[in-house]
């Protein structure tokens, strides 16, 4: 029932390690429109009905359980705002694999933007992968906009890995997340610009419950003449841990701009930032050249194990 | 066979050329341990950097099996079979240890070929292979871990700058062990050593005296090292190991 052409798969493949339709949950979105959505026991999957987008209910006590909502766009010139809410009922155990390929052979700008909302019940865990791809060489950009909110109850657990390597001209990523007592977030995202893309990523994390701790990193790697902004904003108001780290490689005109910020509200939140930027090491590239690589090479080594 | 001939190197030092090396000639033999010694600031790293392409002679020529190697570059001479140890080995965020051991060795090798050399460097390969070669790894660590990746690329010639620098004294034998491990094995491969530790001139088959850029000496251990003892080119482990009375600290 999948009607997929061969971009569309490839795009599928990028950014959600689908070969095929997925096991358990899922919907597919291609060009504005779902093709194929799949419901289970325990995971319903329903379309909003005043605008675009899907409710997501995942029943509580939910273990091992997988959602895939991929989206491929290929035609030139769409620009579409999607609202995803996804409802994690108390001690369930899920991954959630979003993420968006954009393939832009013509003129046009295409443009997703996708609001995700979590709301994680008590004591819940969720693993987040959301990888972004843009592809094609028409002369339209492909945008993409996420947009994330994270609502995690007391005790709850939340991870999300986000991924922009290739191919993706404008985005503008920004994450609130809201953690009551005992709630942890891991974020890890990893991103890499070319060309003469742009990239803002802000992250607003407020830890508002005794033990609520949040680790958000991001690796980056800005090429060509592309810019990156990372702001990442890490609010204590009780007694909380909370860190946030930007590490970033800079190359040929590329720029990038660190704007880690803490905001301590309590006089136990213990709050930390790292930020660094620099090009790659000299004698790093020089050792890999002394194990054969050319310079070229050994650059590519570095890059991928930076962003792995 | 590696082969110097009246090799010179300057860099430009408050507006006039300082000779780092001057005018060294040099010929490493197939099947030998040769160690370079001599005092601080004679040149040896320099050395070792001129013969893995990392520095260009500003003179002379460098000759690896008959072929003019002088204007090659560090890749082309890696290809031919130089390996290089660096005194101060890198670290790489996110490069794991088998991801660096694979790159060493040229293919994809299998994580029990890795383990290999992790355990013939004396580390529990198990613990070390999917590692990442970051600031969490310990001098000694590293430092096991840059002669694996030389061990890995099976280079004919293998030059190894000061491995002892940076390392803690048990390390310190651990290592001598793997270096007398490779003089057993060396047949026709060559390695060449930056070192003024006693223990591991001891182990060579020829060791050069570098001195202001000069070769000052060179020539059979039996004959180089007798002069060498006590000097600051030939360091023991721990020279005051009896400690004067009333002290706490040894050494």
């Amino acid at each position: 029932m999948l009607k997929l052409d061969e971009i569309q798969k490839r795009l599928l493949r990028e950014v959600a390690d689908l070969h095929e339709v997925p096991e358990g949950a899922y919907n597919i979105r291609s060009n504005s429109r779902s093709a194929g959505r799949q419901s289970t026991a325990h995971i319903e999957i329903t379309p909003k009905t005043d605008v675009s987008g899907l409710d997501i209910r995942i029943l509580p006590g939910t273990k091992n359980e997988s959602v895939h909502i991929p989206v491929v766009m290929t035609e030139s010139g769409l620009k579409e705002l999607v609202y995803n809410d996804f409802h994690i009922g108390a001690d369930s155990d899920v991954v959630i694999v979003a993420g968006c390929g954009i393939d832009n052979c013509g003129p046009k700008d295409s443009e997703h933007d996708g609001i995700h909302r979590f709301f994680v019940g008590r004591n819940a865990r969720v693993r987040y992968v959301e990888k972004h791809y843009g592809s094609g060489s028409g002369e339209g950009k492909r945008i993409l906009n996420p947009g994330t909110e994270v609502y995690q109850e007391e005790g709850s657990s939340v991870e999300m890995e986000m991924v922009q390597i290739k191919g993706v001209d404008d985005t503008v990523r920004t994450t609130r997340a809201e953690l009551a007592a005992g709630a942890k977030l891991v974020v890890r995202e990893r991103l890499m610009t070319h060309g003469r893309q742009n990239a803002i990523s802000t992250y607003v994390v407020s830890l508002n419950g005794e033990g609520a701790s949040a680790d958000v990193v991001s690796r980056s790697v800005a090429r060509d003449d592309s810019f990156q902004k990372f702001d990442a904003k890490i609010i204590g108001n009780a007694a909380c841990h909370g860190h946030t780290e930007c590490d970033s490689i800079i190359m040929d005109r590329g720029r990038i701009l660190a704007v880690p910020g803490l905001e301590a509200n309590d006089v136990d939140a213990a709050l930390v930032h790292e930020a660094a930027i620099g090009k790659i090491a000299g004698d790093q590239i020089v050792k890999l050249m002394t194990l054969g690589l050319t310079e070229a090479e050994a650059e590519e080594q570095i890059i991928n194990g930076f962003l792995r | 066979m590696l082969e110097l001939q009246s090799i010179s190197f300057q860099v430009p030092d408050g507006g006039v050329e300082k000779e780092i090396i001057r005018d060294v000639s040099l010929r490493i033999p197939d099947g030998r341990l040769i160690v370079v010694t001599g005092p601080n600031g004679g040149g040896k790293s320099t050395l070792a950097k001129l013969i893995a392409g990392i520095e260009k002679p500003t003179a002379g020529r460098i000759l690896l099996n008959g072929e003019d190697i002088t204007g090659l570059g560090i890749t082309e001479r890696a290809g031919r079979g130089i390996g290089f140890a660096f005194q101060q080995p890198v670290r790489f965020k996110g490069i794991r240890v088998l991801d660096l051991i694979r790159i060493a060795a040229g293919k994809t090798i299998s994580i029990s070929e890795a383990c290999d050399y992790l355990s013939s460097v004396g580390l529990c390969a198990r613990d070390y292979v999917d590692r990442e070669v970051n600031a969490s790894l310990s001098g000694g660590e590293l430092k096991r871990i840059e002669i694996a990746t030389v061990l890995a690329r099976g280079s004919s010639l293998s030059v190894f700058d000061e491995p002892e620098a940076g390392i803690d004294l048990w390390s310190f034998q651990n290592l001598i062990e793997v270096f007398r491990r490779m003089r057993e094995a060396i047949r026709e491969r060559s390695i060449l050593i930056i070192s003024h530790q006693e223990r591991i001139l001891n182990i060579a088959d020829e060791i050069v005296v570098l001195r202001d850029g000069r070769v000052a000496d060179s020539g059979a251990r039996e004959d180089v090292l007798p002069s060498l003892i006590g000097t600051a080119a030939a360091v023991g482990d721990c020279p005051r190991l009896d400690p004067p009375k009333g002290a706490d600290k040894v050494c």
